[in-house]
């Protein structure tokens, strides 16, 4: 009875922030502005099935590249003296202190036409290339942006991983190369799956990453879903539709990430 | 018999700090070799050196005669079982045995044999299907000890293996330790902190202290003809008393002198005299070349333990019959139960 009590402060927080709102939307992606129930909005959701590819295909690229970037970043962070971990850490986490946006104007300045990198290329008589503007310049953000979710998860995990586990791969015939595959990579499972999540969500449902650098022709589902409650074509009805759609395709994939998860502890555990 | 492992004039620092200081140790092949000493006396360094895990300073490690300072520890023909054990957490019991052939690329049958065999000696069968999260410790030390074993390593290094079992299981793994050990017929290397686990088990056993090695022997002479105070005391307990050799075969103890075995070692020599609580006899007061009185009397199961204040010091006497407490008692030993060893420091 006691601990309700004390959970009682969060449990209040989690239904007016996370339950009221999500039958909220719940509730406005299956009627129309009148009230009455509907299923067109979810239906419209389909004539944007490109951008949802678009969306999932790009922020995937992100987490692949963040997740091979990331992997050997932890590992090596998780190797270090306490003393450089500090250091290291900080280094990873600064850019987090930084405004989001500003940091992402930034990259407007460096890959732009006349940005910083197009014109030292021009010293030596290379470019201008289009940088700015293109899908490689959102993936970019992306991993720019949300790398230090990859490595912080990895890093956790990775620390707490006995060197003395490393030392018996060795005894038993492990060079480092195999140590790592045999024993390193598969204790790290649980970081690498949390380091996927928490940088394939943000990624899948960013809008301003793709609004700054990718120009008008990039959209992402997040800049459609904002231009349903912003932009002139509002329409809050299928707004919610699309975030719902989101919802579940978001909720899908980690399901069936899980299922990887556990299916492999299973089989250590059978 | 021939030397598997020679290290010689082996040296390591920690920052700057001594942790070994050039010692020299041959080992023989398929010897029960145990490195005894107290923890920071460079036992477990040394086992470190041999795996590879650690390069000395300065000084050669040899195997089978060849220098391997600088051989990586997947290349050697030596296999370790953890302080902790170190089993895979991911892994079940069958696949932490089979690690090392999994790595080598061994046929699946073959691994299957071998696998199999090692459960059999370590009495394992039925396991190979559990994690290693589920396993008693005195499990987890068998697996460990079967996955080092069954790459058929020349040499076997075992780290305090048994620390963290408590004393029933401790007895038996010893014995099924020395029992593997025979029927393998594999250089075991072990290193403990408890000398009851060094005089078992071992044929050879090596005292160390602060990065030296004070004495190399079987457990008999380790314990019968310790060659310092060190080493008297640290294995089993002693009286050491100092004492003055007049000269061959005469002692002066407490004031007193006492005829001796021991000889060479000058004239008025000052001397570390070590005498084995078990060695000294309770006699009436008056016909004792010392007496004393009795302090403490405790019961310790099979004998008496009991403390006895003579000359300034505090005897320590291990007796089957108990001594009345406050009593006056005359302390009787006899001349082949007195160990005269130099003053530490003084090497000889």
């Amino acid at each position: 009875m006691k601990k309700k009590l004390i959970a009682s402060p969060y449990l209040v927080w989690m239904v007016v922030f996370i339950v009221v709102p999500i039958i909220m939307v719940g509730y406005f992606a299956f009627t129309d502005p009148e009230g009455r129930f509907t299923l067109d909005y979810i239906a419209e959701v389909g004539q944007y099935t490109n951008i949802f590819v678009r969306s999932i295909w790009l922020a995937a690229i992100a987490t692949v590249i963040c997740l091979i970037i990331g992997y050997p970043c932890a590992f090596i962070l998780s190797k270090m003296s306490k003393r450089h971990q500090g250091t290291m850490l900080m280094i990873v986490m600064l850019p987090m202190w930084m405004n989001f946006l500003l940091r992402t104007y930034a990259w407007m300045t460096l890959l732009g036409n006349n940005g910083i990198i197009n014109t030292l290329l021009g010293y030596i008589g290379l470019g201008p290339y289009k940088m700015l503007n293109t899908q490689g310049a959102v993936v970019l953000g992306m991993v720019y942006n949300y790398l230090p979710y990859m490595i912080l998860p990895l890093f956790s995990v990775m620390v707490k991983i006995d060197n003395m586990l490393l030392e018996a791969a060795q005894d038993l015939g492990c060079n480092s190369k195999k140590v790592l595959f045999k024993v390193v990579f598969p204790l790290s499972l649980p970081g690498v799956m949390s380091g996927i999540t928490m940088v394939f969500v943000p990624a899948i449902s960013t809008f301003i990453i793709s609004r700054m650098l990718g120009g008008g022709s990039n959209l992402l589902i997040g800049d459609l879903i904002e231009m349903q409650f912003l932009g002139n074509s509002y329409n809050p009805n299928l707004g919610a539709g699309i975030s719902l759609v989101l919802m579940v395709i978001i909720l899908f994939i980690m399901t069936i990430m899980n299922q990887f998860d556990s299916s492999d502890e299973d089989r250590v555990l059978v | 018999m021939q030397n598997i492992i020679s290290l010689k004039d082996v040296s390591v620092n920690f920052d700057g700090e001594p942790i070994l200081n050039g010692i020299n140790l041959d080992i023989k092949d398929k010897e029960f070799v145990t490195f005894l000493g107290p923890s920071g006396c460079g036992k477990t360094t040394t086992l470190r050196i041999i795996g590879g895990f650690l390069t000395p300073d300065s000084g050669t490690v040899s195997f089978e005669g060849k220098v391997i300072n600088n051989i990586p520890p997947h290349k050697r023909n030596v296999n370790t079982v953890f302080q902790r054990y170190a089993l895979f957490p991911h892994l079940n019991v069958y696949e932490n045995i089979a690690f090392g052939l999994r790595v080598k690329k061994e046929p699946e049958a073959e691994i299957h044999k071998k696998v199999e065999e090692m459960l059999e000696l370590v009495n394992l069968r039925g396991f190979e299907k559990r994690s290693v999260n589920r396993l008693s410790g005195g499990q987890q030390q068998r697996v460990a000890i079967a996955r080092a074993l069954v790459n058929k390593p020349k040499v076997l290094l075992l780290d305090e293996p048994l620390g963290a079992l408590d004393l029933k299981l401790r007895k038996e793994m010893q014995t099924e330790l020395k029992r593997i050990q025979q029927q393998l017929e594999i250089t075991f290397i072990y290193v403990t902190h408890d000398q009851e686990e060094a005089l078992t088990m071992s044929d050879t056993v090596v005292v160390m202290n602060k990065g030296d090695i004070q004495q190399i022997g079987t457990p008999v002479d380790i314990y019968n003809e310790p060659i310092n105070a060190f080493v008297a005391d640290f294995i089993g307990e002693s009286n050491i008393l100092d004492g003055i050799m007049h000269r061959d075969y005469l002692v002066e103890i407490c004031g007193r002198e006492f005829e001796c075995v021991d000889k060479d070692f000058g004239t008025d020599t000052p001397v570390d005299v070590v005498i084995r609580p078990e060695d000294i006899k309770l006699i009436d007061a008056n016909e004792a070349k010392i007496s004393g009185v009795v302090e403490s009397v405790t019961f310790k199961g099979v004998h008496y333990e009991m403390v006895i204040e003579a000359y300034d010091f505090s005897w320590l006497v291990h007796s089957t019959k108990a001594a009345e407490l406050g009593s006056v008692v005359g302390i009787s030993f006899d001349p082949y139960d007195i160990h005269i060893m130099r003053k530490m420091g003084k090497k000889s």
